[in-house]
């Protein structure tokens, strides 16, 4: 929407304007082609975004028996199956750490990844009631989504250290720093993907049939139940295309030490997932204009 | 535009038959299937005009009937501190205008430019969680409706207190009663403090004691200058709120004016009858060879045809006819019949000056005077008629020949008082009251 604050007066929470203070114009009109950002408003309903998250995760284990346990058992579950299936019956490989870990480290930035990309897909038509009701930037509706799974991130993420730690491999180096800057980019990533695929589905609900499946194709094109070491080389670089390539392998780099420092895959992922986040955030903010009308 | 607050300017809203709510979601398949045919369609186009040597129209697309406009050609200002109605039938544009002055869709052409912080309130509880309780959902719709979170926490008490639900503060909105939960919807509604506020048919909820603390905190939030721009069926409270509206029928403003004679415009659309009707040809008049009736209205003190009247004001019945026979004692008098049908008074003409006389040739204007603070509010159709009694002979007998509206403006000085609950009757007279007090009974 081309709403653009001409006078960029911020108004002090709650306080009514005297008169005399100078007030905010906002001009409505038809926008056409490609609008722009506008980070400033974002910022601006930087507390909005706060309760949407709060809401989600308020909601989210509400009513259940195991409450925040569910952000452990998903992970946990799976890299029980995992080891079962990959590690004792088909002898994956696992880089030389014990295939146990080896599944946990990358299932933990997966599932949030995978649950953050579900959720934003869903997120615009599953809000139908606040876009007609109400104006906010709306890509604060997959962002809040996305954000809102970092509680269970963090939690399922000690449960990790603990594994890493039973297991005797927990050493304090630099090299964790690059925990931080990874789980950054898994939300970047999820965050793109859910930028496009949030808007295309307000218009083509084909889009809520296809994420479980995308999910599920992703899952085995990112080096989970398998190392990445199994690919041939000029493939293993194209194949860090997918940004959570580099993402599971740094983990594992970082907390395991097996594999290679992030290079040039780790780049490359980056690349891939900037990427995808302009190029969703453009999107979004094109089919924005319409959401109200189509929802 | 230094005391405007909201100017619209030629806005409007084309809607594509199809895609427009429920219906809305298209298939990805038909987007691509039209993506591979558009340049077919431009081919044939073209060739079709490269055929017919012609200029293919280029204005297709709005004439399409794949387009609808729900709004179009709306201009209007707000001055700030003025509480403006709009009115209209339902499907009328109103809802759609609305929803672009909140920002929630965007036109298709005009511009509108807003002074001010806007809140608006276009269903009852927004963003209400079921899962989520009273003090929960507090925050979340008073954050989305537009406050700041440190406004919240100071106003909190009042909310909880202003819906009366203190008891219940911690418990899910989902085990709330409705009443309750309308209750807290609007407390948080109600302690907004933008500078100017979008109400949607909020009112329409909640008992009647509830509609009215509502509507006086309207008129609270009036007295501090803000200004507010106020959808509703309610014409009631269009006329007691608002000192202007404006009538949207058709996607387009049909009236804007006084919120009285709006109101009157609106309720008269419904009603086949108007404020004036005029018999320009003389044989299809209602007449007889004595006399014929040329035009009836309703008209206030100074002459103009008023659709609706304040409660307090006289309003005239006038009635234009010819005597095309000389020597005849001819009466005018109507009828007023209120909406039920219940005829209110019959009264003739009294005037000393025609009473008994006989009439000349001519064509005579007469006017029959209706007091103010005499009629209840609402619709009103008139009936006259022209007759000699002696012996008794009617001339024309014009059923339902025009009608108007009584409004009612919550003026205290009206026979309301002080009271601003609904009164009933056929009437409303200011009466004379006095009161005498004598000594206390004794113990």
């Amino acid at each position: 929407m081309a709403n653009d604050v001409t006078e960029g007066v911020a108004i002090v929470g709650g306080i009514p304007p005297a008169p005399t203070q100078p007030l905010v114009t906002t001009v409505i009109e038809p926008s056409r082609g490609w609008v722009p950002l506008k980070v400033s408003e974002l910022w601006e309903y930087r507390e909005v975004l706060y309760f949407l998250i709060w809401r989600d995760i308020k909601v989210r284990y509400r009513q259940t028996l195991l409450g925040a346990a569910w952000a452990i058992v998903q992970p946990f579950m799976t890299m029980i199956v995992f080891t079962v299936f990959f590690g004792r019956l088909a002898k994956m490989p696992s880089d030389g750490a014990p295939y146990a870990l080896f599944a946990l480290a990358a299932l933990v930035p997966w599932t949030f990844f995978a649950n953050g990309l579900t959720q934003s897909a869903n997120s615009l038509v599953h809000s139908g009631h606040l876009i007609t009701k109400v104006y906010f930037p709306r890509i604060l509706v997959p962002m809040g989504r996305v954000l809102s799974g970092l509680p269970d991130l963090g939690l399922s993420f000690l449960v990790l250290l603990g594994m890493v730690r039973w297991y005797g491999l927990l050493e304090i180096r630099g090299r964790l720093l690059w925990l931080p800057a990874l789980a950054f980019l898994v939300f970047i990533t999820a965050f793109g993907v859910g930028l496009w695929l949030s808007a295309l589905n307000v218009r083509y609900r084909d889009i809520q049939h296809a994420v479980p499946f995308l999910a599920q194709i992703w899952l085995f094109a990112t080096p989970i139940a398998y190392p990445s070491s199994l690919l041939p080389e000029p493939w293993r670089t194209i194949y860090s295309l997918n940004p959570l390539v580099g993402v599971v392998e740094g983990f594992r780099w970082a907390l395991l030490g097996s594999g290679h420092a992030p290079g040039l895959s780790l780049a490359f992922s980056t690349l891939a997932a900037v990427l995808l986040l302009v190029t969703g955030a453009y999107v979004f903010r094109r089919i924005e204009r319409t959401f109200a009308d189509v929802v | 535009m230094a005391d405007i607050a909201v100017k619209v300017h030629d806005l409007g809203k084309r809607y594509e038959i199809g895609t427009r709510r429920n219906g809305g979601a298209t298939m990805l398949r038909e987007a691509l299937s039209d993506t591979l045919k558009a340049p077919l369609t431009k081919l044939a186009s073209l060739a079709r005009r490269l055929r017919s040597h012609g200029p293919v129209p280029t204005a297709v697309s709005s004439v399409s009937p794949r387009h609808i406009w729900a709004l179009r050609n709306v201009s209007f200002e707000v001055p700030r501190g003025e509480i403006i109605g709009i009115i209209g039938p339902n499907g009328a544009g109103k809802s759609t205008l609305l929803k672009i002055l909140s920002r929630i869709t965007e036109p298709s052409e005009g511009r509108v430019e807003i002074r001010g912080r806007v809140g608006s309130l276009l269903e009852i509880g927004t963003g209400f969680h079921p899962e989520l309780t009273g003090r929960e959902n507090a925050y979340l719709s008073g954050a989305l409706l537009g406050m700041r979170k440190a406004e919240i926490d100071r106003k909190l008490d009042e909310i909880i207190a202003f819906a009366e639900i203190e008891k219940f503060a911690d418990t899910p909105v989902k085990h709330y009663s409705s009443g309750m939960y309308v209750r807290l919807a609007f407390a948080v509604a109600a302690h907004l403090e933008p500078e100017i506020l979008i109400v949607d048919e909020v009112l329409a909820v909640g008992d009647v004691a509830f509609q009215r603390k509502c509507l006086n905190k309207m008129e609270d939030v009036r007295q501090h200058g803000r200004t507010i721009l106020f959808v509703s069926h309610n014409m009631q409270a269009i006329t007691r709120l608002c000192t202007r509206a404006i009538l949207i029928s058709h996607g387009g403003i049909q009236h804007d004016g006084s919120a009285a004679e709006t109101a009157g415009k609106y309720l008269m659309a419904n009603v086949k009858t108007s404020a004036e009707r005029v018999w320009s040809e003389p044989l299809s008049a209602p007449g007889d060879r004595v006399a014929r009736l040329r035009k009836v209205r309703v008209r206030d003190e100074s002459g103009c045809t008023v659709d609706a009247i304040d409660i307090r004001r006289t309003v005239g019945i006038e009635m234009v006819f010819e005597v095309l026979e000389d020597g005849h004692a001819l009466i005018p008098a109507l009828e007023l019949y209120n909406e039920a049908g219940t005829c209110v008074f019959l009264t003739s003409d009294l005037d000393p000056v025609s009473r008994g006389k006989s009439r000349q040739r001519a064509t005579v204007t007469t006017v029959a005077w209706i007091p103010g603070n005499l009629l209840s509010e609402g619709l009103f159709l008139v009936t006259v008629f022209l007759s000699t009694i002696r012996p008794l002979k009617s001339h024309f007998h014009q059923r339902d020949a025009v009608a108007f509206h009584v409004v009612d403006s919550f003026a205290p000085d009206s026979a309301r008082g002080d009271w601003d609950g609904p009164i009933p009757g056929v009437v409303r007279p200011l009466l004379r009251w006095t009161n005498q007090a004598t000594e206390a009974p004794g113990p």
